[in-house]
């Protein structure tokens, strides 16, 4: 049995939550350089060009690389051995949010109530997906999630009869329908098969991978890659202006379903793509 | 393309002239406001009262920025999605409003309200918010302060980098642009 405080908890999301915000991950801006040196359109380079100059002065000055800080997203595979002391698993991290948005100057965007619209004032309460898992883990990912991009996500219920085309036609289509409303460059998050609600968090889940790791499955692997291929063939590229870099990433989880379903969904994460782990 | 420095406020002849794709570099006072803050100033024009601000020649800036940190003008401030605002966005027109900067296409109301009334659409880099934050010298809350991040506020700016995105002919650089580099 490990255990872990509930205020070590509350610390290390607080520092998460401002980490996140501050600084680019390195792939992320590994795949913005690259962009803006194969990019061919002239605005599309400029706004490349801006995001990394962007990047450099949020992590220098400490400031959020977007404003929209984000409603705080948590996955969490937590081990059946693991006890959390001195508090609860929930106040401890919402408690870590607050803190981390309050110290860090980040912005407060969560709403109690989505038709009373009143602001919480704190950025509270998080999303928190849990995962039991064996052993005595405790991996915790943080992911700021704005709401441009969240807004241009999609489920569909697709015929088992429309296959792997219907995935790919579902995924083209739901790219460029959003255009320049999430901020591209995006990553794009695929959730195939599940339930309903299962593949809507695999679509998020999905944009925790690393830019540039490739799928276990050869032919998911495959699929991502051609996927990427054709949604930069779009040419929607940098803010919707047109280019050739639309997506630096796609990023694909199945699961099994049922012989009447297939699922599909999607989720896309901004340039921002902003998540951060600790394992404690 | 062509290339300009403005002062607000704008007049009519000053927007006429510009065509989706032109850099536009800005100064000057522009006013933020976004969904909830539109929301009372459609609410205002409906009832026949007074805006918090005269719209005259005036720009809109779709942004909730955030907190301002001790030291600075103003925290990290980059452009909101805007067709969120399209449902409002042509009674302020009407009113005097001549320009607008956001991210993301409008639709089809907001380009005949700027036909016909002269007003333009510029795009800010979304989510390019630290080094747009540089760029506005000035911030003060003039209305709203109950919103938090989506009060009005009336912003001092100094050369605000802008793109052109929907001009008053109807020229729209989204369509233009994507369409050129399409395979």
């Amino acid at each position: 049995m490990k255990e872990i405080d509930a205020a070590k908890i509350t610390k290390e999301v607080a520092r998460l939550c401002m980490e996140a915000n501050f600084e680019l991950g390195e792939d992320v801006l590994k795949a913005i350089e690259e962009g803006f040196e194969k990019e061919e359109s002239p605005v599309g380079k400029e706004i490349l060009r801006q995001l990394l100059e962007n990047a450099e002065i949020a992590k220098t000055e400490r400031m959020p690389i977007c404003q929209d800080t984000g409603l705080t997203v948590i996955f969490l595979e937590l081990g059946q051995d693991v006890r959390i002391m001195g508090g609860d698993l929930e106040t401890a991290i919402n408690e870590g949010v607050r803190k981390g948005y309050t110290e860090g100057y980040l912005r407060k965007s969560v709403l109690g109530d989505p038709l009373e619209r009143v602001n919480t004032g704190d950025n509270t309460p998080a999303v928190i997906h849990t995962k039991i898992v064996p052993g005595d883990v405790f991996r915790m990912y943080v992911v700021p999630k704005g709401g441009g991009s969240e807004n241009m996500s999609r489920v569909a219920m697709l015929k088992p009869a429309d296959g792997v085309d219907g995935v790919k036609e579902f995924v083209i289509e739901s790219v460029r329908t959003a255009s320049a409303n999430p901020c591209p460059p995006v990553v794009v998050g695929v959730g195939v098969g599940g339930t309903f609600e299962q593949c809507a968090i695999n679509s998020k889940r999905a944009l925790l991978r690393e830019i540039g790791s490739e799928h276990p499955n050869p032919f998911y692997s495959e699929l991502e890659k051609e996927l990427l291929v054709k949604v930069n063939e779009l040419g929607v590229g940098p803010q919707g202006l047109g280019g050739i870099v639309t997506a630096l990433a796609v990023f694909i989880e199945a699961a099994p379903c049922h012989i009447a379903s297939l699922p599909v969904a999607l989720n896309l994460n901004c340039h921002a793509a902003r998540h951060k782990m600790v394992e404690l | 393309m062509a290339e300009y420095s403005l002062k607000t406020p704008l007049e009519e002849k000053d927007v006429r002239k510009l065509v989706a794709g032109d850099k536009v570099s800005l100064s000057g006072i522009v006013y933020t406001a976004r969904d909830a803050a539109h929301k009372r100033l459609v609410e205002l024009l409906e009832q026949g009262k007074e805006l918090p601000m005269s719209l005259e020649g005036q720009i809109i800036y779709y942004v909730g920025p955030a907190p301002t940190p001790p030291g600075k003008a103003i925290g990290s401030a980059g452009p909101t999605t805007s067709y969120r605002m399209d449902p409002y966005t042509p009674a302020l027109i009407e009113n005097g409003l001549k320009g607008m900067i956001g991210k993301g296409e409008r639709n089809e109301k907001v380009v005949d309200a700027m036909k016909e009334h002269g007003a333009v659409y510029f795009a800010a880099t979304g989510g390019a918010a630290a080094l747009i934050s540089k760029r506005i010298t000035g911030a003060e809350v003039i209305a709203y302060e109950d919103l938090g991040a989506e009060a009005i506020r009336e912003l001092t700016v100094e050369d605000f980098p802008v793109i052109v995105a929907q001009d008053s002919s109807g020229g729209n650089i989204y369509t233009e642009g994507q369409k050129k580099y399409r395979k």
